[in-house]
């Protein structure tokens, strides 16, 4: 998305432009996870923490197959950790999947510190996932769903703290979506407080439909993980009076703004210039006619008849 | 000059933009609008025919309606809607000049000027707990020349002044453990008795006693409410007894009557005598008999009528006496019907009939006209033609003004009784068409949108109360059948959804029925429940739509029942999702259909389903209050929007987003029942396939009811903001960033652009939001949205505001980028400058000044005609006209004077010609000279 977003910017340029499009034609993930990163900072939330501060984020987390879990990247993790004067504690929550009609299976791991506000509302941040590789047997069974084009579903609880609430939240996407390089996934967990609404799961960029069906290259997750909290509305502005001015009655709003001369009056100054134009083109003319017949006005005459004459034949013709 | 363009170009929005306005002139009223008084089923009927000039019925309602008729013709003399929960009790005529309405439980009195219905006084009557409400007005207990209502409400008695309502005394009885059933107050007594219980012992007296007097008494016995003297009318199955009361508590029966249906209560017209009418059925003639009470002897009145069985049995019957010109006793009865419909009865005849099933519609639906068959004859054409010629030419005086005060009123009459408007075919424009109403009642009705009468109705058999199917009630209507191709010989049909019972698992009913005759073609049921209808967008080879029935246990039913619909739906199987709200439990779950049923009997039509995605709403801070969608039938013309600067957006035009709004549990309650602190509104906007929050929206300090409507790609909904004490409205338009980049040129010519490419829901959405908010300040009923044909002219909020009046607002006014300084570009894209608050333009009321009372519901349709929507209303009254929100762009007005324009041609064909005859001449002495 980001070669196309500078290729549109630089669209007087076409010429450079298309060679530059030919030289990135190939959709790189370096700019995915360009995207991502956009997506964070605007919620400013967590995905994850590196220990490398690494800005490259395409290496979420990823689920190898000896467990250890590679933690995501976060650069702001930092600046978060220094302004944390609240107390905070780790809550752990578990991600289950199930291959179409299947039953849930533990599949991985969300660890988030769950924050307590200076006025009682508790937030989570800094969330972790650590993915379980697909076993054998599950490697057969989404190899089956890809087959069938079936859903691969997943589900977390709907409250952190006392697993699992109220109900699952459940979510699922056709398993031909996820297969790309690895196992691409891309969650975004809305949450409100300490409750889980929903969870968007899917791939990371755009499903093909028809969906193509293909086994992964390589047998791992590639996991994103988005928290989203609810966006505030700002409030409606009151306006004063001075402000609204007289179009507030009429509500038709659309003043005409203020006009130059030349705006105001060009409907009356274009025919006046025609006029004048006009009249040049003639004081211009006239001189030389006036010569002309002068010093031959006698067979000027009869020529102008003969040619009018020839005219009106041409017309009746 | 490319500022004299900008110039140019800001006149001419500046005209355009004052155009909006949809005022008319006097004389335009009425000619593409009409409007329809209503009242609703009759509770409570009191006459006021003795010493009046104009003789008048006093009715209340069901709808919550006061309304004085004028007995003669059944026209309305004068009307009052009281709120949806001011249900009215009783009502009474006092002093012979006010009208007297006991309401919401007994605690509200108000009294009416008979005459004129202008409210006299009104007083609140508070009490302790509630009880029955009872009204008693004493014709001659008189203090100081003022006479004394009676009330009994809330367990304490209320004395009433009937001049000015003012409380003259009170007793509480309600603590002394007595339940008042009746207020008794002798003749010429200064004593009222108050009759109640105060255990239960006293009313099993007699209870033995019913078997006794009537053999056959399998079937449970009702006490029939009707007030008589010294009797008691028993009904059984369908039977009905009388039984005398006779000292000392003896019983004897005095008449018993089959097949009847309703009594009335007890007229008392003579010293001590009194009568009582009695309706009965008999085929398709209905009986009504007036009786003399108490000795029974013999009947005073004894009538039939030819009655139309579409409008079901007698439910209420009245009477009242006059005398005859002969010095003897008539009676004329007022008979509310199983329709809602209301008519009177005098000597033998129907006088008048009064359609107020109408007052309760609860689904409307349109259906075409049938296409006009032959040619008209020559004939017709040539009488059609003189009175064109006369029309216009009588117009034409009118533009220019030369027309004589008669010939004002002659155009007027031609324009309004123009019978183009009200044919029974198909008309170009697509202005004509039927419209399905379902009413509380079960009884369809076909209204023509011309002038709004009623074509054809039909009482629907399967929504008769019945064995199966004890209260049945009707719940929608849908398209059921659209022939296009074959249009000439077939009818389009209509399914009619209906439930026996209200709760959501009772068993389900359905019908077909005809729109162009009003046969039900087809009917099913009680079949399973019936919790959700989705209109699938397949059609069978007869062009039947595919239906699928959501049942109460998550299974879904395919009709129509036919092997095609079974292949065409198997052939979308995998495609077709659907979502369920539980609004109580706070969740919404999407489905997929999954295999067949396993049932006993084997239904290659039932399918199971299983659940995809859920979002759980956390029950301590959420409630769901208000879920809109799209409408399924809309017509979105473009996907871009070009915007200042020649960039594109596109919008997010998905048909399976679903709008949510919820609020704090604590917040549910009336406005100001909580502090700002302690409520918000979450508004969200949730994809139904894969149950993605594509946008999530918190307004603090805000609560409901949440009013909203979807459209294309925004939603505009209507709250109340606690912290500005003023209701607000806000705009969220949501747009695909995805196709973002197609906006270069030179890629849409090599074809790398992604506009073709089908979309996924399963792709991430890259969507971007944009909103705003704007005070309004009307508290609202209703919003709907126009729509039209192609979805070119720009759109329109209506807003039934609680004036019970439609209200066009632009909807530019709410376009989420207006700024407080627009720039010059943004000016000339039509961006108004923001304001706080939205616009009440007077003159843009859809209703003008009319009043659609009791609004509940505006309806609009595309006609064919692009700029043009039709807009029905409906609430107690009934309400439609055609809004062009871009002005009539595409046709000449009504008015357009077709002979000015023929006079003006041949003039100048006139002058042509003299012009060339002179130029000939002239060129013929130029040559010879």
């Amino acid at each position: 998305m980001g070669t196309k977003n500078q290729r549109s910017s630089h669209s007087n340029f076409f010429f450079l432009c298309l060679c530059f499009s030919l030289l990135v034609s190939s959709p790189s993930l370096a700019f995915q996870s360009d995207e991502l990163l956009v997506d964070d900072e605007e919620f400013g939330l967590e995905g994850g923490r590196s220990p490398d501060l690494d800005l490259d984020l395409t290496t979420s987390t990823r689920s190898s197959p000896p467990p250890p879990p590679q933690a995501t990247t976060r650069t702001q993790a930092t600046r978060k950790k220094s302004s944390d004067p609240d107390s905070d504690s780790k809550v752990q929550f578990s991600l289950d999947h199930a291959f179409g009609d299947s039953d849930f299976s533990p599949a991985g791991t969300f660890t988030a510190r769950l924050k307590t506000g200076s006025h009682g509302g508790q937030t989570l941040t800094k969330l972790r996932f650590s993915r379980n590789a697909f076993t054998e047997t599950e490697k057969g069974l989404f190899k089956k769903l890809l087959e069938a084009d079936d859903f691969y579903r997943i589900r977390v609880p709907s409250n952190v703290l006392s697993p699992p609430g109220r109900d699952y939240i459940i979510s699922a996407v056709k398993a031909r979506c996820i297969p790309r390089e690895g196992l691409d996934e891309h969650f975004v967990i809305h949450m409100d407080g300490v409750n889980i609404l929903a969870v968007n799961y899917g791939s990371t960029g755009s499903c093909q439909y028809p969906r193509q069906f293909k086994f992964p290259a390589k047998w791992y997750f590639n996991s994103h993980t988005v928290l989203k909290n609810s966006e505030v509305a700002p409030r409606t502005q009151a306006f004063t009076e001075e402000i609204l001015g007289g179009e507030n009655g009429e509500g038709e709003g659309i003043k005409p703004p203020e006009r130059s001369f030349w705006a105001k009056y060009w409907m009356y100054l274009i025919p006046l210039g025609l006029i004048v134009m006009n009249a040049i083109t003639q004081a211009m003319n006239m001189p030389e006619e006036q010569a002309a017949g002068q010093s031959a006005s006698q067979p000027q005459q009869p020529m102008a008849a003969t040619q009018r004459g020839q005219s009106t034949v041409v017309r009746r013709r | 000059m490319a500022m004299a363009i900008r110039v140019f170009l800001l006149l001419l929005l500046f005209l355009s933009s004052s155009n909006l306005t949809f005022s008319l002139f006097e004389d335009q009223v009425g000619l593409m609008d009409w409007h329809q008084q209503y009242i609703g089923k009759v509770k409570h009927a009191v006459f006021h025919t003795q010493k009046a000039g104009r003789k008048r019925v006093v009715v209340s309602t069901e709808e919550n309606v006061v309304a004085s008729l004028d007995l003669r013709h059944g026209e309305i003399f004068w009307r009052h809607v009281l709120g949806t929960n001011d249900a009215i009790d009783e009502i009474d005529i006092a002093l012979g000049k006010y009208v007297i309405a006991l309401s919401s439980e007994g605690s509200i009195l108000r009294a009416w000027n008979l005459p004129d219905g202008q409210m006299v006084w009104e007083s609140f009557l508070p009490g302790s707990k509630p009880s029955k409400a009872l009204l008693s007005i004493p014709t001659n207990l008189k203090v100081d020349k003022d006479h004394v209502i009676l009330i009994y409400s809330n367990g304490c008695l209320h004395a009433v002044s009937s001049i000015d309502g003012e409380v003259l005394w009170k007793k509480e009885l309600a603590t002394e453990g007595i339940e008042v059933q009746q207020l008794i107050h002798p003749l010429g007594s200064d004593i009222i008795y108050a009759v109640g219980f105060v255990g239960m012992e006293k009313l099993l007296i007699h209870q033995t006693h019913v078997s006794d007097l009537f053999q056959d008494s399998s079937a449970t016995a009702v006490i029939l409410p009707s007030k008589l003297m010294g009797m008691v009318a028993l009904k059984i199955s369908s039977t009905i007894i009388f039984i005398k009361v006779a000292d000392a508590g003896k019983l004897e029966v005095v008449d018993k009557i089959d097949h009847a249906a309703a009594v009335s209560d007890g007229l008392s017209f003579l010293e001590g005598q009194q009568a009582l009418a009695l309706v009965q059925h008999g085929g398709s003639k209905i009986h009504l008999t007036v009786k003399l009470g108490p000795d029974w002897s013999g009947d005073l009145l004894k009538e039939s009528f030819e009655m139309d069985h579409q409008r079901g049995v007698v439910h209420k019957v009245f009477i009242n006496n006059y005398i005859r010109t002969d010095r003897s006793h008539g009676f004329r009865a007022l008979i509310v019907m199983e329709d809602h419909s209301l008519l009177l009865l005098q000597q033998g005849e129907v006088v008048w009939s009064r359609e107020d099933g109408l007052a309760s519609i609860i689904d409307v639906t349109t259906s075409e006209l049938p296409v006009e068959e032959n040619g008209v004859s020559v004939a017709k054409v040539e009488h059609n033609l003189f009175e064109w010629l006369k029309g216009h030419i009588l117009k034409l005086k009118g533009t220019l003004m030369l027309a004589s005060p008669e010939d004002v009123v002659a155009i007027q009459r031609i324009r309004l009784k123009s019978s183009e408007k009200s044919k029974m075919t198909r008309d170009r424009n697509g202005f004509r068409k039927l419209l399905i109403v379902l009413s509380k009642a079960g009884k369809l009705f076909a209204l023509h949108t011309g002038d709004g009468r009623i074509v054809w109705s039909l009482l629907l058999h399967t929504l008769h109360k019945s064995e199966a199917c004890e209260n049945p009630t009707g719940v929608n209507v849908y398209q059921w059948q659209v022939p296009h191709h074959h249009a000439m010989d077939e009818n389009p049909s209509i399914l009619v959804v209906g439930r026996c019972g209200h709760s959501l698992d009772a068993p389900g009913i359905l019908s077909i029925v005809d729109t162009y005759t009003g046969n039900e073609l087809n009917s099913l049921g009680p079949v399973h429940s019936i919790v959700q209808i989705i209109p699938l967008p397949f059609t069978d080879p007869t062009e039947q739509r595919l239906h699928l029935l959501m049942d109460a246990g998550l299974r879904a039913h395919l009709y129509p029942r036919t092997p095609e619909a079974i292949g065409i739906f198997q052939r979308e199987f995998a495609n077709i999702y659907w979502y369920s709200i539980e609004a109580d439990n706070g969740i919404i779950r999407g489905h997929v259909l999954k295999n067949n049923c396993f049932l006993e009997v084997a239904d290659e039509f039932c399918f199971e389903t299983k659940a995809l995605w859920s979002i759980v709403f956390p029950s301590e801070s959420e409630k769901i209050i208000a879920t809109v969608t799209r409408k399924l039938n809309e017509v979105v013309h473009t996907q871009a929007k070009v915007i200042t600067d020649q960039e594109v957006m596109y919008k997010y035009v998905s048909k399976n987003l679903l709008f949510v709004a919820t609020v704090a549990p604590k917040a549910v309650g009336e406005i100001g029942s909580v502090t700002p602190d302690e409520s918000w509104l979450v508004v969200y906007l949730i994809d139904t396939i894969t149950g993605r929050i594509l946008h999530r929206l918190t307004h603090h300090g805000s609560q409901g009811p949440v009013h909203a409507v979807f459209s294309e790609n925004w939603v505009v909904y209507h709250y109340f903001n606690l912290r500005a004490h003023r209701y607000e409205m806000s705009v969220i338009e949501i747009y695909d960033q995805s196709r973002a980049d197609n906006k270069d040129v030179l890629n849409l010519i090599l074809g790398k652009h992604n506009l073709t490419s089908p979309i996924s829901s399963y792709s991430r959405p890259e969507v971007i939001t944009k909103s705003q908010s704007y005070f309004f300040t009307h508290s609202v009923k209703t919003i709907a949205v126009t729509s039209t044909a192609k979805g070119i002219t720009s759109k329109q909020l209506l807003i039934g505001t609680i004036g019970d009046q439609v209200l066009a607002l632009d909807k530019r006014f709410l376009d989420p980028r207006r700024s407080i300084n627009p720039t010059q570009a943004e000016k000339e894209e039509g961006i108004i400058p923001l304001t706080d608050s939205l616009p009440i333009i007077p003159q843009s009321y859809v209703t003008h000044a009319l009043q659609v009372e009791g609004l509940r519901g505006i309806v609009t349709v595309p006609a064919k005609l692009e700029s043009t929507t039709l807009v029905f209303s409906y609430g107690v009254d009934l309400y439609f006209t055609q809004l062009a929100p871009s002005r009539t762009y595409d046709s000449l007005t009504e008015d357009f004077s077709y002979a000015l324009l023929l006079i003006t041609i041949v003039a100048l064909v006139v002058a042509i010609f003299v012009t060339w005859v002179l130029s000939e001449r002239k060129e013929l002495q130029e040559k010879w000279r």
